[in-house]
């Protein structure tokens, strides 16, 4: 039973998302999504398990040998990401319930379930799969999925937000997809595996070469980074913000992941980063994205908006770590996009807490929201805190390894960089925790009075993130020995 | 005993603080105190395990992949720990007369903050590594904002601004990497005697710029120019400036500079490479600076405030000085320091609910309505002076005997000339209140007395005396300091 398990990681999702559309009910769709999805999960802590006891997982999709047929691989890197995904999007779903009923119409509420159940597919099949061309096919799934999701937001200015996505993010697919083409054109094969072999045997290297290109553009699209960012805030901004939650904790994150997945396993990191010196383009996008983005922030009035500058600042973050190409540095990295995603999508959960009972995310007319909705204050403060990177929480665990990866190799700009934008996060998060907490407010009407919180069944999903994110930061050391093993895994090649 | 234990009064005291809340008062208050005399009992006993040579350590959690939290107890930790939790006692006695008189809001928000602050002061006191003091640095600042800003208003936000900006910013920017410098070039963040630099392979400019980013990265130490936030923070209630501003955060910054002197540099390893020799002028500059701003303050608090950046600097000066004699005598100092000037600010606080009065130059007379607590002041005013009968005179003479050992006379010089600035700063208060003719006063009339409420005058009297036992029996103090092991 056990050796069908990454079969089943892709499949349980994949069948409830028909079976939600049979459904029809909101409420049963909703807890077929939420069953499959729990079950995703678990399916990923024990791949997850058994990936840290016994190394790397191969599984030959329909009995069909690589390289012939699709393989799935899973090493350290990739089961801590489909971790991620799932856990993630199982905490949001549940939280997603009560927030949806208030902003989409019911009647389509199993549309809006069967979308997440394909885009949760997408994602965890993107990360699980060895195969490149497949890597693409499940990237369509996601993508297009998302962008569904996006348009359920409220008003309609989630649709243009919706199809800007449409069209940057096809771009992206494009991209990857003519660089898959021209690695089989250049290899003969489609297995990761097997690229990693081929590759430096290809006698058409200019065709490896313009693969490579193609791919980067497209990945770099799909995650975001400066300055191929735009479609994010948008996105973020008017989706709803269950899915923003969502998005903001994995997709991105899963695109990073493909991201270290060609440049480190398929072409190896002395091809990406040796020949071609990606860092030259991959590090200064990423220091000006986290500077720059930060700064932008700052000035920024409406909470989802500042929360999704600061995630490109974030993935700005996470690249530099990978820019690094050390062992540490990878460690850093691969750190932050879990200890990230988590902060991310309890941030978002917070906002979508007030967006329940305020109406709006408008950041100077929340003053003294701390009376009216006193957990869900104190969880965006913790979450905010942990986006500064204070000690204790999952943010500083990833900021001092990649400041200690930095100086290891000598970067001192960039260490000095990372603090810098560590004191402009402080300004926009301390910025609106001074509003919420410390600014008595102007009006005295019924509504500002007394305590109106969220529903429980929004706070509990909302408080079980932030519970595990405070754990993690104090007992850091295991996310980054997981971390640490998929970094060598990563630089050692795929077995 | 497990140094753990000093965290569990401060945090399980919390969840009855919020039980009982605004409407029973007298609980809430009673189940502080209760919780603060038990911290005193587990910090004595540490106190007695430490003198008796048992090893006292708690386990560790792995924050980082080779670092971790851990507590452990060695002198200097002691030294701070039982200070901390004595005045915590008082203080709050203390509060219960001032936060009642001055009809403070939200007095419940604030002893949960005041609680939790204390917690991170222990954690901060022993801390058994450069990780965990960061931590617990960390999480003073933080803590201690809210009390900051605890009036509300534009003017308290302002200062919450500036309070946090310039703490967190400091240890963000100058702090933090250093701890990471130190993690990479030495490949540990422990607190070992005689330190863990000497062999690292740092050369002597590199040394002095890790002295630096450690010196202005706490700026909870308050050395100059990252001083502003301790006279911004004045605006917060009068305990808060006392327990918090005059003892646990500043001194937790002193502390920690003490204590990587100590145990991450080593004395010897900052004399040998003259790390020091750039930074002690800025000390001394501070001292003397301080003490002439402090000077040109009318308001109680705001001269208090920069009295108390003066006296921080000679602890840092002793720290910088590096000697065994110096470094004990910036220890002894952080205590009878702290009993002085929480004398002088309980004092500040009494006038304030009594008299309504904060400008100095509106105190004439005001000694025949407040004989108690204007006697009070004078003689932590003369504590602050370091002169007999009074606990600092042994911590002054104790730097400035460690001052000399450096060749020069420079730096006894600068703290002579300060305390020629003490007496002219601090004395004229009570000569003041006693001497002059008190302007509200019709001829022929004489002063009823006006104290402040009784819990005020209980704490004034305990941290009064205490200035004055620390002349008679610093012992047990100097045998403690005695017991740390400088290499």
């Amino acid at each position: 039973m056990i050796d069908q398990f990454p079969a089943l990681q892709i499949m349980v999702t994949l069948v409830a998302a028909p079976i939600c559309v049979m459904i029809r009910n909101p409420r049963w769709s909703w807890v077929c999504a939420m069953v499959a999805n729990t079950f995703a999960f678990l399916v990923s802590l024990v791949l997850l398990d058994k990936v840290l006891d016994d190394g790397v997982i191969r599984y030959a999709v329909g009995g069909w040998a690589a390289p012939s047929g699709i393989e799935y691989y899973i090493d350290a890197m990739n089961a801590a990401v489909l971790v991620l995904v799932s856990g993630i999007s199982a905490v949001v779903l549940l939280y997603a319930y009560r927030s949806v009923a208030k902003s989409v119409p019911a009647e389509k509420h199993y549309l809006f379930y069967t979308a997440w159940m394909m885009c949760v597919t997408g994602l965890l099949g993107i990360v699980i799969t060895g195969d490149a061309f497949n890597v693409f096919v499940f990237l369509e799934i996601s993508s297009l999925s998302m962008y569904t999701l996006i348009s359920f937001g409220q008003d309609r200015r989630a649709l243009t937000a919706s199809f800007r996505y449409l069209v940057l993010g096809s771009v992206g697919a494009s991209f990857i997809l003519i660089g898959i083409g021209f690695l089989y054109a250049a290899t003969g094969t489609l297995n990761m595996s097997d690229l990693a072999v081929r590759i430096p045997e290809s006698e058409s290297q200019r065709a490896v070469l313009v693969a490579f290109s193609f791919l980067t553009m497209g990945v770099l699209i799909k995650s975001a980074v400066f300055p191929l960012h735009a479609w994010l805030p948008n996105a973020y901004t008017h989706a709803p913000v269950a899915v923003t939650a969502f998005l903001a904790g994995t997709a991105t994150k899963v695109s990073l992941y493909v991201l270290l997945r060609f440049f480190f396993s398929v072409f190896g990191k002395d091809y990406s980063f040796g020949q071609h010196l990606l860092n030259g383009v991959l590090l200064p996008a990423a220091v000006a994205g986290f500077v720059l983005m930060s700064l932008v922030a700052i000035f920024q009035n409406d909470l989802r908006r500042m929360l999704a500058y600061s995630s490109v600042a974030q993935v700005g973050y996470i690249v530099a770590g990978f820019s690094l190409a050390t062992q540490s540095g990878l460690t850093a990295g691969i750190v932050h996009v879990v200890n990230h995603g988590m902060v991310k999508a309890c941030l978002f959960m917070a906002v979508g807490c007030i967006l329940y009972r305020v109406g709006h995310v408008h950041t100077p007319s929340l003053d003294n929201l701390l009376k009216r909705m006193p957990f869900t204050c104190v969880a965006f403060i913790i979450s905010g805190l942990g986006l500064i990177g204070v000690p204790l929480t999952v943010g500083f665990v990833s900021k001092f390894t990649l400041i200690q990866a930095s100086l290891e190799k000598g970067w001192w700009a960039i260490a000095a960089l990372v603090l810098l934008s560590s004191l402009m996060a402080i300004v926009y998060v301390g910025r609106v925790i001074e509003i919420m907490v410390f600014r008595r407010s102007r009006e005295t009407g019924p509504e500002s009075s007394g305590m109106s919180e969220a529903p429980l069944s929004m706070l509990i999903p909302l408080y079980v993130l932030v519970g595990v994110s405070l754990y993690f930061g104090i007992n850091g050391s295991a996310t980054l020995e997981v971390a640490g093993q998929a970094a060598t895994y990563l630089l050692g090649g795929l077995q | 005993m497990n140094p753990l234990w000093t965290l569990v009064p401060p945090l399980a005291v919390i969840p009855f603080i919020l039980l009982f809340g605004e409407r029973r008062k007298n609980l809430r208050e009673g189940s502080i105190i209760i919780a603060g005399l038990f911290l005193l009992l587990i910090n004595n006993s540490i106190y007695s395990d430490v003198i008796a040579g048992i090893p006292v350590e708690s386990g560790e959690v792995a924050l980082l992949a080779n670092f971790s939290l851990k507590l452990s107890a060695e002198p200097m930790g002691v030294v701070f720990g039982l200070l901390a939790s004595f005045l915590w006692v008082v203080t709050t006695v203390y509060s219960i007369g001032y936060m009642r008189g001055h009809h403070e809001i939200n007095q419940t928000r604030f002893y949960v903050c005041f609680a939790i602050a204390l917690a991170a002061v222990m954690g901060a006191a022993y801390a058994d590594n450069l990780l965990t003091l960061f931590v617990a640095y960390e999480v003073i600042t933080i803590s201690t904002y809210p009390l900051v800003t605890h009036a509300g208003g534009d003017g308290a936000r302002k200062a919450g601004r500036v309070y946090l900006g310039i703490l967190m910013g400091t240890s963000i920017g100058f702090l933090l990497p250093a701890i990471v410098w130190v993690a990479a070039a030495a490949g540990t963040l422990d607190f070992v005697p005689g330190g863990v630099l000497a062999d690292a392979g740092i050369g002597k400019g590199a040394m002095a710029v890790l002295l630096a980013l450690f010196l202005f990265g706490i700026a909870k130490a308050g050395i100059m120019p990252f001083h502003r936030w301790l006279p911004a923070a004045m605006v917060a209630p009068t305990p808060v400036s006392a327990l918090l501003h005059a003892v646990a955060v500043v001194k937790t910054g002193v502390f920690s500079v003490l204590k990587i002197v100590t145990y991450t540099f080593g004395i010897d390893t900052v004399t040998v490479a003259g790390a020091a020799q750039w930074l002690l002028p800025v000390a001394a500059f501070t001292v003397l600076a301080a003490s002439i701003v402090a000077f040109t303050k009318d308001n109680l608090k705001a001269r208090l405030a920069y009295s108390t950046i003066s006296q921080l600097s000679y602890i840092l000066l002793a720290a910088l000085l590096a000697t065994v004699m110096s470094v004990s005598g910036g220890v002894l100092h952080i205590v009878m320091h702290a009993f002085g000037k929480i004398t002088l600010f309980f004092c500040a606080g009494a006038i304030m609910v009594a008299l309504h009065k904060s400008e100095i130059s509106k105190m004439n007379g005001i000694g025949r309505r407040m004989p108690l607590t204007m006697g009070a002041f004078f003689i932590g005013a003369i504590s602050i002076i370091g002169l007999p009968p009074t606990g600092g005179s042994w911590s002054k003479l104790l730097i400035a005997g460690g001052s000399l050992d450096s060749g020069t006379i420079l730096w006894v010089s600068v703290l002579m000339l300060s305390t020629l600035l003490n007496i002219a700063y601090l004395l004229p208060i009570p000569l003041r209140a006693f001497l002059k003719p008190d302007p509200d006063l019709k001829p022929g009339e004489t002063a009823s007395w006006q104290e402040a409420p009784y819990a005020c005058l209980w704490a004034i009297a305990l941290t009064t005396t205490g200035c004055v036992l620390l002349f008679l029996f610093p012992r047990p103090l100097t045998e403690l300091i005695g017991l740390i092991q400088w290499r």
